[in-house]
């Protein structure tokens, strides 16, 4: 089933185009791994999925993305509730310098999903849970979460990310400052993730890309040049470009 | 005579530089490898020729007084004069040597000017030798050095850290002896009047000390009553709190305003703009709040039948309050820029919207400096004279009514140091003891405002 249906998508920073018609449809519960150089408009593509580029001043996003029946870029679009759907986790672990238990409690609060303290306590523990890291922080939870090793605290986000029961993660290189084994968790957690949400994760490595993703699509100089099952992509890719790039001919 | 002679030094000095530099040429022309840059040669040079000179040229400007009075008054011992009789013997002496004596000529002063003027000239023409030989003798060793190609650069290096570490010293041994010099003067000041009265006593009138005549013995118990500090030291606090009244709400704003609301193009601007309140001499700020705030201010009070001063707290402390808002709101504007985009990222991620950011996230972060710009604003506020002098009136009320006229510890030093002091008298003493104790205050606020600006900078890495 599809979840979200991108059609014509632009993007233009300034007058510089950086996305080029792009047309991707992803599939709900399954992981999509976006993938591509540096530079090819994969990440520009992850935060128009949730209108992050609305931070970004001199931003434009044109074409119709619809989520739910339902086009974000249309002006009635509420964007707080949007990003409550589609969460998102981030390159380098950007944990709040609070505590682990506000990192967590944070979300839920600002869109009033506890009524009690009973309520946060037990979002706080599922959300920590699903996100493997209840064991290791159960003990500590009023600590600061910027005191966690790297590993943790990029779990810590994912379980930021998902105490608002989004039904979309969005994860942008969410391994790349990470070491082997945090790399190891986090993409067996993705696994488990995709049970409940929908995941789409921008990846440098082709190797990660092809053990966690069930879908793929690759990016080149701001155009979507193929997409289809991660199994295609990487054995028998349609076009030149792509097989290059798997090869590692370039970028 | 000293000017040629230092002007002299300094022309050597860069002669000496192009001599080395030229050398050093000379060398490298031989096909020998050079230990350091030409110019490095030249420098050696320049400093071995300067630094001894400049030495021994300061050396002499420092003892020649001393020794010319020691050989003086020689002639003078053991005729049972008292040190202050040889003092003045030697001031008519010099006197009378530049023309300028007036009073009745001794045959003794008329010899000792006589014998003053030739030591002067031996002095000068000796001085004028030593140096020149100084220069000579040193510049001919450096130069041996560096024809012998040994090493320069090292030894230039060095002079330089020592140039450097001399600079800084000097900034920190001014601020010692000021330090002393408050200190030993505050302590004289408490051997008349007890640490107790000054510290609780309520009633500060110095004027009353202009009374006593200065030939008098100094009676301790007729400063009773006197010099009682509580009510300027409450001025000061309360002035200080009016003005951050002011400038914490609206120089916060106004930050927060510039690092996450203003575009680039008016943050270009205001910026600037604002920080141009912060160059604005505290003189004019002063005037105007005598002169247009004070009278504004009692005009709107006598109209609802307020019975307020011309020149009241409430004027003086809006005023400085106005003249902080720039520190509070640049600071606070660099604090909040400085936390970074990846937090505000991740918080508009979850759905917050742009306040809820600033306010659950960005605030908290950036809160330990924004307490420490606050703190700085508040050192600013207790150490402000102009403004107080000209506004909040020189009568030291024991009061809490911002209406009234109110006192400061900085303004009451002006009070003190106006016009014609005696040191050793308790009323200039007292001046010191006041600075003392605004030091103190100024000293513990920038102590901790630093402390948790640096607590700060460690906070997210």
């Amino acid at each position: 089933m599809i979840k979200i249906n991108s059609k014509n998508v632009d993007v233009f920073y300034g007058k510089k185009q950086a996305l080029f018609n792009i047309n991707l449809d992803i599939e709900e519960n399954q992981v999509t791994a976006l993938i591509g150089p540096s530079g090819c408009g994969k990440s520009t593509f992850l935060r128009c999925l949730n209108r992050m580029n609305d931070v970004i001043d001199i931003c434009r996003v044109k074409g119709q993305i619809i989520i739910n029946d339902f086009d974000i870029n249309d002006k009635s679009c509420d964007v707080v509730r949007l990003r409550e759907k589609i969460g998102m986790v981030f390159q380098k672990p950007n944990p709040f310098p609070k505590t682990i238990y506000e990192n967590i409690s944070y979300g839920p609060t600002i869109h009033g999903m506890a009524q009690s303290k009973n309520e946060m306590d037990e979002i706080v523990e599922t959300s920590l849970k699903k996100a493997a890291l209840w064991e290791e922080v159960k003990d500590r939870l009023h600590e600061p979460g910027t005191g966690l090793s790297g590993g943790q605290q990029q779990r810590l986000c994912i379980a930021r990310a998902i105490s608002v029961k989004p039904e979309v993660i969005l994860m942008d290189e969410p391994c790349s400052a990470l070491d082997p084994i945090a790399t190891a968790q986090i993409e067996e957690l993705i696994d488990e993730l995709k049970k409940d949400h929908t995941i789409i994760i921008v990846t440098h490595s082709m190797a990660q890309a092809a053990r966690v993703s069930q879908n793929t699509g690759f990016f080149h100089l701001g155009e979507l040049i193929e997409h289809g099952s991660t199994d295609k992509i990487f054995k028998n890719p349609e076009n030149k470009k792509t097989q290059d790039y798997i090869t590692g001919r370039f970028g | 005579m000293n000017l040629i002679l230092f002007t002299f030094i300094v022309l050597l000095g860069f002669t000496s530089y192009y001599f080395g530099r030229r050398k050093a040429y000379t060398i490298q022309s031989t096909n020998k490898r050079l230990t350091a840059l030409p110019q490095f040669y030249g420098y050696y040079l320049a400093i071995w020729c300067a630094i001894p000179a400049f030495i021994i040229f300061s050396l002499w400007a420092i003892f020649e007084p001393t020794i010319v009075k020691l050989l003086i008054l020689s002639d003078y011992s053991n005729q049972g004069y008292l040190d202050d009789e040889l003092n003045l013997i030697y001031e008519k002496t010099k006197a009378l040597s530049r023309g300028q004596f007036t009073g009745e000529i001794t045959p003794f002063i008329e010899a000792s000017a006589e014998k003053y003027l030739s030591l002067r000239s031996i002095a000068q023409s000796s001085k004028a030798v030593i140096v020149l030989s100084i220069i000579i003798a040193s510049v001919a060793y450096a130069y041996k050095k560096i024809s012998s190609n040994s090493r320069t650069r090292e030894p230039v290096e060095k002079f330089l850290k020592v140039v450097l570490f001399t600079a800084s010293l000097a900034a920190i041994l001014t601020t010692v002896g000021i330090v002393f010099s408050l200190i030993f003067q505050t302590i004289d000041f408490f051997k008349v009047i007890p640490l107790f009265d000054f510290v609780f006593g309520t009633h500060w009138y110095p004027a009353k000390a202009f009374v006593r005549d200065s030939s008098e013995a100094l009676d301790p118990t007729m400063y009773s009553d006197t010099f009682g500090a509580v009510p300027i030291f409450a001025g000061t606090f309360f002035i200080a709190f009016i003005a951050m009244c002011v400038a914490i709400p609206i120089g916060l704003m106004s930050g927060i305003y510039l690092a996450e609301y203003a575009s680039v193009k008016v943050r270009q601007y205001a910026k600037p703009l604002i920080e141009i309140l912060a160059g604005i001499p505290t003189v004019v700020y002063g005037f105007f709040a005598a002169l247009t705030v004070g009278p504004f201010l009692k005009e709107i009070g006598n109209s609802m039948g307020l019975d307020v001063s011309a020149e009241s707290a409430l004027a003086a402390g809006g005023v400085m309050g106005i003249m902080i808002i720039p520190f509070i709101s640049s600071l606070s504007d660099d604090v909040i820029t400085s936390v970074p985009q990846s937090l505000r990222d991740g918080s508009y991620a979850m759905g917050a919207t742009k306040s809820e950011t600033i306010k659950k996230v960005i605030f908290p972060a950036a809160l330990p400096g924004i307490v420490g710009s606050i703190l700085l604003g508040v050192s600013r506020a207790i150490g402000e004279t102009m403004i107080v002098v000209m506004a909040s009136g020189l009568a030291a009320n024991l009061t809490l009514n911002p209406l009234e006229s109110t006192s400061t510890i900085t303004a009451q030093i002006v009070v003190i140091l106006i016009g014609d002091q005696a040191f050793g008298d308790p009323k200039t003493q007292a001046a010191f003891a006041l600075g003392m104790s605004l030091f103190l205050v100024t000293l513990c606020l920038n102590i901790v405002a630093l402390r948790v600006v640096k607590k700060y900078r460690e906070k997210y890495e």
